[in-house]
């Protein structure tokens, strides 16, 4: 079974600088961490590597410094990473990286099954593990919290939903996109710390990938943000209790008794 | 990436909304991205038309016109066992082809968050995702979607002018349901499901009902939240206190709390947890960045307990409490029995 891990580095704090020209994110200079989500992605296909063998292969779309994290990918057990990184991706929406995405599982060939985490903790969409199944025409399993079964050939999982979950079977190659109930991520061993420092990680061009230019990037996305502003405010008046935490207690409980909520 | 050109682009008309239907009913969200959607028609002098994709539902579709929808597009999917995101893809593919819609609006459930990215990939169309504002500009369609950005600080109002249709989700009770119109008439277009959309190689076996999943905070009249100011799963325990003190309250808790692992996934509000427009909103130690506030500000009265009287949580509280919350609330669950 041949597996890849689609991971994406995020900004570890919130304070991300905008720049005012394409209004998209400014990843250099920021401190960085793998989205959270993804670790999840990352410990399924190790396990399902080691439960059923083949190889399992991080990706990711990024600059330079994202290797990082596909180094943190090795050090916990996947077998070998590979970078797409280049100026001709930068400002791509999600569209266009999971155009990127897919060309690159095409290139890397004879993937059985795709993992994502359901999203990034930057721009929250979940857009771009659908994206990948859409781009690639292949079945497509969203926020699944087990996988239950796998062959050669297909796959059972059970899929989260806001009323419960349902269980889902569907050939493959296929993509998943996996929520945190799936597994507990482990944390690297010394030896896969001494891996990932070692390890090669190719960089791919766009030209590796046999990537259209014009579906990637800032040009090749359908969206554009037009502007950036502060929330609106809430229209209220504060009420602001203050005082000994007896008397703030007290004088709370007068409010939430004056309107009838105790 | 080739741009439509203005005539191309005068070729698209109305505003589709994709109707949610969980076990043969239409979802409250439906409602209020139907209401949403008869704003931005009228501003266009256009129709809003509903897609509806499920089985026996055709007997409930007036409720739609009731709401501000001019047509529902009846898919009927026959012994359809659940959510096959890839039948419903090539159908909505079919469909968007077929009369071309200048806008098509999702609820961000976990099914439309799966069904929407596949389509507009398919159709080669610019999509944004939890947007909590939509206009449009009457001149020329652009949809302008505005959504909460780069982990929630800003606002970001996003365009796709040069593709049609424009794609958005909106989260579940983001948009107010409009007050329904009994007398509002509406047609009803079936459209034949077609053996060739049948995705064959994937199978629903089984649908389970279950509240393991899901923590349902929407239906709460009061909900007690609490956030990194807790400190730890101890914090929680003080909550749930408060809660059944409060009676029918429920817990709430921002991401910070979650991700601390204070508290399941299932208890977040927010732009990544659940939107709630409870009653009464009470916030202990939760600072308020953006994404979170945008779950919850619709709340009718919200208090804020906090040590820091400058948080924005603090701001836009209509009672903020300035003070050590372990010693406050403590103090008023003692008291409560005894008013």
């Amino acid at each position: 079974m041949k597996i890849v891990v689609c991971i994406k580095q995020v900004p570890a704090t919130n304070d991300a600088k905008i720049d005012p020209e394409t209004k998209r994110i400014i990843r250099e200079g920021m401190k960085a961490i793998l989205n959270p989500f993804d670790t999840y992605a990352v410990e399924e296909g190790v396990q399902l590597r080691d439960k059923f063998g083949g190889e399992v292969i991080a990706l990711s779309m990024g600059p330079p410094k994202a290797e990082a994290s596909l180094r943190e990918a090795i050090s916990v057990g996947v077998d070998r990473a590979i970078l797409l990184s280049d100026r001709a991706f930068g400002g791509s929406d999600t569209w266009a990286t999971s155009y990127v995405l897919a060309k690159a599982i095409e290139k890397i060939g004879d993937v059985d099954l795709v993992i994502c985490g359901k999203q990034a903790i930057d721009g929250d969409t979940a857009q771009v593990g659908p994206g990948i199944a859409a781009h690639l025409d292949w079945l497509q399993a969203t926020y699944v919290m087990a996988v239950e079964e796998i062959s050669s050939s297909s796959i059972r999982v059970k899929r989260m939903h806001e009323d419960g979950y349902d269980i889902c079977e569907m050939s493959l190659p296929a993509v998943i996109t996996v929520v945190k109930d799936i597994n507990i991520p482990r944390v690297p061993s010394l030896k896969g710390r001494l891996a990932s420092n070692k390890c090669e990680i190719p960089v791919w061009k766009p030209d590796d990938i046999n990537a259209d230019t014009s579906k990637i990037g800032l040009n090749g996305s359908p969206t554009r943000v037009v502007k950036i502003q502060p929330p609106p405010p809430r229209h209220t008046s504060t009420k602001k209790i203050e005082g000994s935490s007896i008397e703030c207690a007290q004088t709370l409980l007068r409010e939430l008794k004056l309107r009838s909520i105790v | 990436m080739i741009a439509f050109t203005d005539a191309e682009r005068k070729k698209y008309r109305n505003i589709w909304v994709v109707a949610e239907i969980l076990f043969g009913e239409i979802q409250p969200v439906t409602y209020e991205l139907t209401g949403a959607a008869r704003t931005l028609a009228d501003l266009r002098k256009s129709e809003v038309w509903v897609v509806v994709m499920g089985s026996d539902i055709e007997g409930k579709l007036e409720s739609l016109f009731a709401y501000g929808a001019d047509v529902a597009i009846l898919v009927d999917n026959p012994g359809s066992s659940g959510f096959v995101d890839e039948t419903e893809t090539k159908i909505m593919k079919r469909l968007i082809i077929k009369y071309k819609p200048e806008v098509v609006i999702c609820g961000a459930t976990t099914r439309g968050r799966a069904l929407i990215p596949r389509v507009s990939v398919m159709t080669h169309c610019g999509l944004t995702a939890d947007c909590t504002g939509l206009s449009i500009d009457p001149e020329n369609g652009d949809l302008l979607q505005t959504r909460p950005a780069f982990g929630g600080n800003v606002m970001a109002t996003i365009r796709c002018s040069n593709h049609r249709p424009q794609m958005a989700t909106v989260r579940p009770r983001v948009m107010k349901s409009p007050e329904p119109d009994p007398g509002r008439a509406g047609r009803i277009i079936k459209e034949d499901m077609l053996t060739s959309d049948s995705e064959k190689i994937k199978q629903i076996i089984d649908v389970f009902h279950s509240t393991e999943t899901a923590y349902n905070l929407a239906d709460a009249q009061i909900i007690i939240s609490g956030g990194r100011g807790m400190k730890g799963p101890e914090g929680f325990k003080l909550l749930k206190q408060f809660a059944q003190r409060v009676g029918g309250a429920a817990v709430g808790a921002s991401r910070a709390a979650v991700d601390s692992g204070w508290i399941p996934y299932a208890h977040q509000v927010g732009q990544t947890g659940q939107t709630v427009q409870t009653k009464v909103y009470i916030a202990c130690g939760i600072s308020g960045q953006i994404q979170h506030l945008v779950g919850m500000q619709s709340c009718d009265l919200i208090i804020a307990i906090d040590k820091n009287p400058d948080t924005p949580m603090m701001q836009i509280a209509d009672i903020a409490v300035v003070g050590d919350l372990f010693e406050i609330i403590p103090e008023i669950i003692r008291e409560i029995p005894n008013l």
